[in-house]
């Protein structure tokens, strides 16, 4: 692997950019592995490299349908986050900011974490002790979140109109290690360290069929691409993980929704941190190139579409016009949907499964990026010890039945 | 925004309505004579199927009826919409299973 440096890029510019690898391989798929995870997002592509770099599983195949990161890695709205109600959720979000912290350096790769704060806004009464109780109960977990007044608020936010609008800002809470990422070079920054350690970036290979021996176990897929065989399967589908898990049989508690965002025009740096909003439902922040990054909520019905209908973006557009009325002179550049998983707890699975081999991990719903690295530990380590992690225990298929559920549905500090 | 068309009123924009999860789930008849897993089936496990989906709407801005409908998932279409108690005009596509031994 080419490493990266500064040296290098003035060596490499002084040189016209000559001399510049690709990141990754073009793997053409062998016939076996010793595991095979199905979804080249950030999460399937953290798995492989974890599986490798960790516990010293360097046989793997990453299959994608499409192209790497294609799907919701580069779909979101980039927000990371770990100020969530319930003990098992923080561990397991905080989990995935501390990876987050050091992943530009694990990686070789500027995945542009930015510690810029997220900012979860409460315009009613409701709100604000919700809000409080999230700080509390964060802050007794060992996560970061503070309590700001509307004045303190709008301090460190100028844009934010607090007041005379329907729903006026009463406080916030800030979460300061929450922030974004660039979610491209996630992907990228996966793959090139995946495929430096030997494990097989496989494009354009949609699996068809999930194999099982005659123990009932996995043995391998049926892609487009031909029989690929593996004792291990890894599945992280996001939106599409009910269909491929009921190809091994297995029913999952998910619905898929489309969820959109939109990014706008270009402007110079105006926007501090991210701010989002629960009650009156949008949320935004500013991209490096300069972009205003929206995100609206799902479409009332469950669908494939990857699309969604105009009245919900126009919704979230709406609600960021009442909060930031100079941003009604912004034209918008881009809109699109991403496909997600949605639990009826609104946490996700990360866990064995019925199926000996086969492991998943699905149903992030609308919040899986600012889990990337964290969800792929865990799931690495899963396939591995075949065992969850302490962290990801809680987080199994059969919570629905036992009851023990995450609610953070219930629970939640934004709006689904 | 979608057309959908209420089999009582006729066409109307899809904010009239309100999504209701997919059809013909029965609530079991003895709660509790079920097994956990089969009570847990009932309240959380859902088709989600990537195709022809049999589900209810209700169209709460309008006549306030529940019906259901089939709506390819992959592109959105309504390909019928039927009142509650009648069965799906054209049998709804099944998920393949495609699990191989």
């Amino acid at each position: 692997m080419q490493r990266f440096s500064g040296l290098s890029l003035i060596r490499r510019g002084l040189n016209g950019q000559r001399g510049w690898q690709p990141q990754w391989r073009r793997a053409e798929p062998k016939p076996d592995y010793d595991a095979i995870i199905v979804g080249g997002g950030g999460h399937g592509l953290g798995a492989a490299f974890y599986l490798a770099k960790e516990h010293g599983i360097t046989r793997v195949a990453v299959l994608e349908k499409g192209w790497i990161g294609g799907g919701n890695t580069g779909r979101n709205t980039t927000i990371i986050r770990s100020n969530y109600l319930f003990d098992e959720s923080a561990a397991l979000y905080d989990h995935s900011v501390q990876l987050w912290e050091s992943l530009s350096q694990v990686l070789n790769y500027n995945v542009m974490f930015s510690q810029r704060g997220v900012m979860m806004l409460a315009h009613t009464v409701h709100d604000v002790q919700v809000s409080q109780r999230h700080v509390h109960a964060n802050r007794a977990n060992g996560v970061d979140n503070e309590w700001l007044t509307s004045e303190e608020a709008r301090a460190h936010c100028p844009l934010l109109k607090v007041d005379d609008i329907r729903y006026p800002v009463l406080g916030a809470a800030f979460q300061r290690r929450g922030g974004t990422a660039r979610h491209d070079a996630v992907a990228w920054a996966f793959a090139r360290a995946a495929d430096a350690l030997g494990v097989d970036i496989i494009e354009n290979c949609e699996v068809l069929g999930i194999r099982r021996d005659a123990g009932g176990a996995v043995s391998g897929v049926d892609t487009t691409r031909g029989t690929i065989r593996a004792p291990r399967i890894g599945v992280s589908a996001a939106g599409h993980s009910s269909v491929i898990m009921r190809m091994a049989g297995v029913d999952l508690p998910i619905e898929s929704y489309p969820l959109q965002a939109l990014v706008s025009e270009p402007v110079k740096p105006i926007f501090p941190c991210v701010v989002m909003s629960n009650t009156i439902h949008a949320y935004i922040s500013q991209s490096d190139k300069g972009e205003m990054v929206i995100g609206a909520g799902t479409d009332a019905y469950t669908s494939y579409t990857q699309r969604g209908g105009l009245h919900i973006s126009r919704h979230a557009l709406e609600a960021i016009c009442e909060l930031f009325p100079m941003f009604r002179r912004l034209r918008m550049l881009r809109s699109w949907g991403g496909i997600v998983d949605v639990t009826p707890d609104r946490s996700p699975i990360i866990a064995k499964t019925p199926v000996p081999g086969l492991y998943v991990n699905c149903g992030w719903g609308t919040g899986g990026f600012k889990a990337t690295p964290g969800a792929a530990h865990l799931l690495a380590w899963t396939i591995a010890h075949d065992a969850p992690h302490p962290i990801n225990a809680p987080f199994t298929i059969e919570r629905f039945r036992d009851g023990n559920l995450i609610d953070e549905a219930a629970a939640a500090a934004v709006a689904h | 925004m979608l057309l959908i068309n209420c089999p009582y009123c006729g066409e109307r924009p899809e904010l009239e309505f309100v999504h209701g999860g997919q059809a013909h789930i029965a609530r079991p008849g003895s709660p509790a004579e079920c097994s956990d897993q089969q009570w847990a089936d009932y309240l959380y496990r859902r088709d989600n199927i990537k195709g022809v989906h049999a589900e209810r709407w209700r169209h709460t801005h309008g006549c306030g009826r529940f019906f259901n409908a089939l709506r390819d998932t992959t592109s959105d279409q309504f390909l019928a919409t039927y009142k509650i108690g009648e069965q799906p005009p054209v049998p709804a596509q099944a998920q393949p299973r495609k699990a191989t031994a």
